[in-house]
């Protein structure tokens, strides 16, 4: 039996300790705002924040994720980094089909928690990780840009 | 026409809303009889149309929210953004007490909901204002007859219908229920808005309606349906078009934990069709179980007829036939005649390879059976082709399936293909109506798509002394769609070829277009622009080769081969009607002149610098494109800049329609560089992203600027999904000619610029 914390939240897992951390989420938990696009960690889909950095959720073991604070999409806006990062998604309307922009906003929130003000080449070796197969890239690094930002000034 | 109110907890689209016992506008509405020749084309002529009925699409709650119904499936394309948008302007409703609900499948009551050919938005304009407006004068009428007042002196604004002279106002809420009670509007009395008068219609001034909940995972894709006792499946699918199952064993797979039941599916005799490819499917607990579950299977396949499917020999196939006469399918004067008294004779080959769609939400959808009935819900771009096959092959009526639309993570015309909702139907069968999710992984997706065709596209051109063409010969090879519906279908179809080869916009008077024979391996079906992409490349190609042959600037060279501006009509134009939509040269010369002027054509570039220009007729717009390419001393491409123009007649939401076209780019560059699916003893031999390789944020042109001609609403609407493809992949490899002098005409780029 797995212990995890996820989204602030104890759950008592009782599937086998090496599944991934990705099927916990979605099948068991009931949290699908983590999505499945590869299960090969090619993708970023999938991408969760394990003690504040940018996983692979869908290669991750839970095993792996126990005894540390696991945040998914669904809780990313708790804090103002987050939010800041959503309000820019909205605010230029970067989703297209949107199946892609969880992993990009956590990519994206992690990133800009680490280097608030990034450069372009920050920006791309942190996001090259998550595909988006209708093409948004250039609206999200206007996002990534304008979170920045907007995060500088009122932190 | 009788008058209906229906309360709407009956109503099972708009069930659970916040609807404080509002009434639906329910009212019996004639179709509206139409002229034969409207009949023929366009929205008239999609199964089950169009639907002129304002009760359909809108209802009004006492609390003033107002429901509208989005009947298109949304894959990014914006429709459940613009189509209500639509509704929304007309009525004069307060967008930000708009509600989008998502129609189920029902063609017969929502009309065509069949969301490929970059339809929805160009079929449905004028059938959605429609609706908008009619809501609006029965709102109007209620206010007027409660306040005793002419007609005349009441208006709707945002949410209110106001009394001119006094100022008195009521919400929309307030008059929902006398609104209801009032005379059905009149077909012929409906008043439509001047376009002077759009508060929402071609402005940028609406945030998407599901930003909010993709921002914050709160949305339903087809993979993220969930049911009570649900359990989930993948299936071993054959890995060769036709390939079945000879024996299996499912032993070690039953003892995987979780796993909780495997069966088999058949496979149907005849064409692919959208019927599934059968296999050996594991229903298991959660995801992860039933992959386990799978891996754990042993199967033993017989590949069938297509196992030697090799793309490297059948390239060679391909163009053997293509330089060999073929059929003919167009044959103005004497391509032969006019080519052996040309100045000089240019000849070019281009090859272009299968393509996988790749949505990022791979396919996936959940059935339920209780009682006979059946209920589904999935990714599905046609709803109405889900529920018929549903039935069909469960042997229930029609009208015991619902299918449900979840959003879709992209469809590019997959998703048109219901397979993986008939696969899940059939499991829930086997497991007593309990709900089942069937997922497709990635390899999946990419070993079983229908994929982009393969293709050859042979052009030869007699050229006169000043490097025109006097003679214009295309041949084009590819195995067709049509196979995947007809046994041995080895002909392109009549649309096919009107996808830029029999319609090529040149006003030369000799002109050969040929279609030779090829047979399908695979099972092959549209992707995003369809046969565009290859014609498209090859002719756009051919003509910057031409004009390098001539010594002339190619966007010059190409203005002068599309001639003065006329009417160009050849024959098959995305179904609609020549009057209505005559293809008009000066609207293609015009996007070219747009975009070779924004993006500063004909300024003298650094080395490894060029630009590369192409436009391209679609889905009844105009596009070109020029890109901009810079590629260093190791062959590295970078892309600085795209410009893009289009001219699509007006826009309902340029925001998307700049999205679109941003993201056409991407996938056209992305195609063009890497893009390829290969096949070896009869099967795909990519398995996922690390072997289909997608353009990524590092290779994304660092900007992409569109520009869209003005706005004329006198004008019919143009299609915006694709037709911002096609023009990228020769654009693109225009430009490395320019930046390089080397000539592109197999794709995938890959390493060809390499040192």
């Amino acid at each position: 039996m797995t212990k995890l914390d996820i989204n602030g939240r104890p759950f008592e897992i009782e599937l086998a300790a090496d599944t991934p951390l990705l099927w916990v989420l979605r099948d068991e938990i009931g949290l699908t705002g983590t999505k499945f696009g590869c299960g090969m960690a090619l993708c970023g889909a999938c991408t969760v924040h394990i003690d504040g950095q940018a996983v692979r959720s869908c290669m991750t073991p839970i095993s792996a994720a126990v005894g540390k604070k696991i945040v998914t999409i669904e809780a990313v806006g708790s804090d103002a980094v987050g939010r800041a990062v959503q309000a820019a998604w909205i605010d230029l309307s970067v989703p297209q089909c949107g199946y892609c922009q969880s992993g990009q906003i956590m990519s994206a929130t992690a990133l800009l928690r680490s280097k608030p003000k990034p450069t372009d080449a920050d920006i791309d070796a942190a996001m090259a990780g998550n595909i988006c197969r209708c093409g948004t890239y250039e609206r999200i690094r206007a996002a990534i840009r304008q979170a920045a930002d907007a995060h500088a000034v009122s932190p | 026409m009788a008058l209906v109110v229906a309360n709407v907890s009956r109503r099972g689209f708009l069930q659970g809303a916040a609807y404080v016992g509002g009434l639906v506008l329910a009212i019996g509405y004639p179709r509206l009889t139409q002229a034969d020749e409207a009949r023929k084309f366009g929205a008239d002529a999609m199964p089950h149309g169009w639907i002129d009925n304002p009760s359909v699409f809108v209802a009004i709650g006492e609390d003033g929210v107002v429901s509208i119904v989005c009947h298109r499936s949304e894959m990014g394309q914006g429709v459940r953004t613009g189509l209500p948008m639509i509704v929304a302007d007309e009525l004069e409703a307060d967008w930000t007490r708009v509600r989008v609900v998502q129609a189920p499948g029902d063609e017969e009551r929502y009309g065509n909901q069949d969301t490929d050919g970059s339809r929805s938005t160009r079929h449905f304009f004028t059938p959605l204002r429609r609706c908008g407006a009619a809501a609006r004068q029965m709102l109007e009428a209620a206010a007027a007859a409660r306040w005793a007042a002419p007609i005349a002196d009441v208006h709707a604004q945002n949410g209110e219908v106001i009394h001119g002279p006094t100022g008195r106002r009521l919400g929309f809420g307030e008059l929902a229920k006398a609104a209801a009670a009032m005379p059905v509007t009149s077909p012929d009395a409906i008043r439509l808005k001047n376009p002077s008068q759009f508060r929402y219609i071609g402005t940028d001034k609406l945030k998407l309606t599901d930003a909010q909940a993709i921002a914050t995972g709160d949305t339903q894709y087809g993979m993220d349906t969930r049911l009570p006792g649900m359990l989930f499946a993948v299936v071993a699918r054959p890995q060769v078009l036709g390939g079945k199952v000879t024996r299996y064993d499912a032993s070690a797979a039953m003892k995987v934990p979780g796993v909780v039941k495997v069966v088999q599916i058949e496979p149907t005799a005849g064409p692919p069709n959208f019927n599934p490819l059968g296999g050996i499917a594991v229903v298991a607990r959660n995801t992860w179980a039933a992959m386990q579950g799978r891996k754990a299977l042993k199967i033993t396949w017989d590949d069938g007829p297509h196992k030697s499917y090799d793309s490297a020999a059948y390239r060679a196939v391909l163009e053997a036939a293509a330089r060999t006469p073929g059929p003919v399918v167009r044959d103005n004067g004497d391509f032969a005649g006019a080519a052996a008294g040309a100045a000089k004779r240019i000849t070019a080959e281009y090859y272009l390879p299968h393509l996988a769609h790749a949505s990022m939400e791979p396919p996936a959808a959940t059935v339920r059976i209780t009682q006979g009935k059946c209920e589904v819900w999935g990714c599905f771009q046609s709803p109405q082709a889900a529920r018929e096959l549903i039935a069909k092959r469960l042997g229930i009526p029609f009208e015991d399936v619902t299918v449900h639309v979840t959003l879709l993570g992209g469809g590019f015309g997959r998703k048109s293909k219901p397979d993986f909702g008939i696969e899940a139907a059939l499991l829930s069968q086997a497991v007593d109506g309990k709900p089942v999710k069937v997922v497709w992984t990635r390899e999946d997706d990419l070993h079983n798509d229908y994929f982009h065709t393969v293709s050859v596209e042979h052009l030869e051109a007699g050229v006169d002394a000043q490097g025109m063409p006097v003679a214009w010969l295309h041949r084009t090879v590819a195995p067709t769609i049509a196979s995947t519906f007809a046994e041995g279908a080895r002909r392109e179809a009549e649309w096919e070829l009107g996808m830029g080869a029999i319609n090529v916009p040149f006003p030369i008077a000799n002109v050969r277009i040929e279609n030779p024979e090829a047979a399908a391996h695979t099972r092959i079906g549209w992707f995003r622009s369809v046969s565009n992409i290859p014609h498209a490349f090859a002719v756009q190609s051919f003509v910057a080769e031409l004009a390098a042959a001539a010594g002339r600037d190619p966007k010059d060279y190409l203005l002068a081969l599309i001639g003065p501006a006329r009417i160009a009509d050849l024959g098959w134009n995305y179904n609609e009607s020549p009057a209505r939509y005559p293809v008009d040269t000066g609207r293609l010369r015009r996007v070219i002149e747009r975009a070779a002027k924004e993006s500063g054509w004909g300024r003298s570039r650094p080395p490894g610098s060029g630009l590369g220009i192409a436009g391209h007729y679609s889905f009844v717009s105009y596009v070109a494109a020029v890109v901009e390419v810079a590629v260093d001393g190791r062959g590295e491409i970078t892309i600085p800049r795209v410009d893009i123009a289009i001219d699509c007649g007006a826009t309902v939401n340029p925001e998307r329609v700049r999205a679109q076209l941003q993201g056409s780019c991407v996938m056209g560059i992305s195609a063009a560089l890497s893009g390829a699916i290969t096949f070896k003893d009869g099967r795909a031999q990519q398995d996922n992203f690390h072997q289909y390789t997608v353009l990524r944020m590092p290779q994304a042109p660092r900007e992409t600027r569109v520009h869209i001609l003005p706005d004329d609403y006198s004008q019919p609407l143009g299609g915006i999904g694709e037709p911002g493809l096609p023009p990228i992949l020769p654009a693109l490899c225009n430009a490395i000619f320019a930046a390089t002098g080397k000539r592109i005409r197999t794709l995938p780029i890959g390493d060809q610029l390499k040192a």
